[in-house]
């Protein structure tokens, strides 16, 4: 099969997405090899889909969740919190999340994660063959589009990713992650 | 680390959330928090990709959220009450847009057929992008802006798809719009954008970065 550049713009959106059929997928990594213009519409695009995938990109302003709660703390019935009932339960939580954080710090650490914004990958079966760059955070399904430096690629299993830090990657992985 | 599988069609978390609102339902009322917990940024970006303003997409989230407690009753238990969240909020900032006749301000993109093909600019190659970039506060004021600059049709599909991982079939949804028309906004949305911040076209935007002439920002 053969791929004209319009095909390729065409269809990126796709190919990104892993939603063209491996026919197709072939013949556009076989253009894209041979096509300057081409590798840059896809190399620009990927990037784009990185950069704003990324957490960092969703900032909501500072109280923003603190507000909300207190909305809804005026508006639902029977279950209005005073200002002393906001200070205990705060209270509380200070220190409930402090001694889970000492908790944690003393008594187990998990693998450190590569990437501090992202989320481990408790929902990926722990023997299915993933791909790991050497330089790299996230772990892979073999063929993702969103794989850098290919040269210093691994393959092992999930958890064996897991144990070293590495996260799932939100497209390749997005089935095994129960972020709704 | 718990090693297990989830299952594909329906994540684990579900079952909690449907046991959740069944409580809040039984009168529960404070579990709503738990239940809105892991939603809250989300319905907050979906405001603010509509509004584009900070204050009016907080409202619009407070307002969202409470119209969900106020008409949990009416959620059905076949849908995804992610999904339900979203249809409200993204309602909710379209009225608000509407009253406020923002319209008027919206830029000429957003009113281009989207069912014509888009033919990406051609310029240098843009290939690796350390993430670490992004720590920078200029950069992702840059993408910001450029995201600002997309009609609202190519913004809210992207928002939803792009910066919050939804499937296609969750945006579909959340918008109101056929899974064609969320495929078709997201290729030129990707497009348009990759045009606005690859780098190296007029020097505009590696230039207000105070990037050294000819070498890329990333």
């Amino acid at each position: 099969m053969v791929v004209s550049c319009e095909e390729v713009w065409r269809e990126v959106s796709n190919y990104l997405d892993g939603e063209v059929e491996p026919g197709l997928r072939g013949a556009i990594e076989e253009h894209v090899r041979g096509c300057k213009r081409c590798a840059a519409v896809v190399d620009g695009t990927r990037n784009v889909l990185e950069l704003y995938g990324d957490e960092r990109m969703l900032e909501v302003p500072l109280g923003f969740s603190q507000r909300l709660h207190q909305r809804l703390d005026e508006n639902m019935p029977g279950t209005r919190r005073n200002f002393l009932g906001w200070m205990v339960a705060a209270a509380a939580a200070c220190l409930v999340v402090g001694s889970i954080e000492v908790a944690r710090s003393s008594a187990f650490r998990g693998p450190q994660l590569r990437s501090e914004q992202a989320h481990p990958g408790s929902g990926v079966p722990p023997g299915m063959m993933v791909v790991v760059s050497e330089d790299g955070k996230l772990f892979h399904a073999a063929g993702c589009p969103f794989i850098h430096e290919k040269t210093k690629l691994r393959t092992v299993t999930a958890a064996e990713a897991s144990r070293e830090g590495y996260t799932p990657c939100v497209r390749c992985m997005k089935k095994y992650l129960a972020t709704a | 680390m718990p090693e297990r599988m989830i299952s594909l069609e329906r994540p684990a978390g579900q079952f909690n959330e449907a046991m959740l609102i069944q409580r809040v339902l039984a009168g529960e009322h404070e579990l709503f928090y738990e239940l809105i917990r892991p939603y809250e940024r989300r319905v907050y970006a979906a405001a603010f990709a509509i509004l584009r303003n900070q204050a009016d997409a907080e409202d619009v989230a407070q307002e969202a959220v409470l119209k969900a407690f106020k008409h949990i009753r009416q959620f059905r238990a076949d849908a995804r009450f992610s999904t339900w969240l979203l249809q409200i909020t993204v309602n909710e900032a379209r009225m608000r847009r509407r009253k406020a006749h923002a319209n008027i301000m919206e830029p000429i993109a957003g009113r281009e057929d989207d069912e014509g093909n888009y033919t990406p600019r051609d310029f240098a190659d843009w290939r690796e992008i350390p993430s670490e970039t992004l720590e920078r506060h200029e950069v992702r004021q840059k993408l910001a802006e450029a995201l600002a600059e997309l009609g609202q049709i190519y913004r809210e599909v992207f928002v939803l798809r792009d910066m919050q991982h939804l499937s296609i079939e969750e945006t579909s949804k959340a918008l109101g719009i056929s899974s064609a028309s969320v495929k078709t906004r997201l290729l030129r949305a990707r497009l348009m954008l990759r045009d606005l911040l690859a780098p190296g076209l007029g020097g505009d935007w590696s230039s207000k970065l105070s990037f050294e002439k000819g070498t890329k920002p990333w």
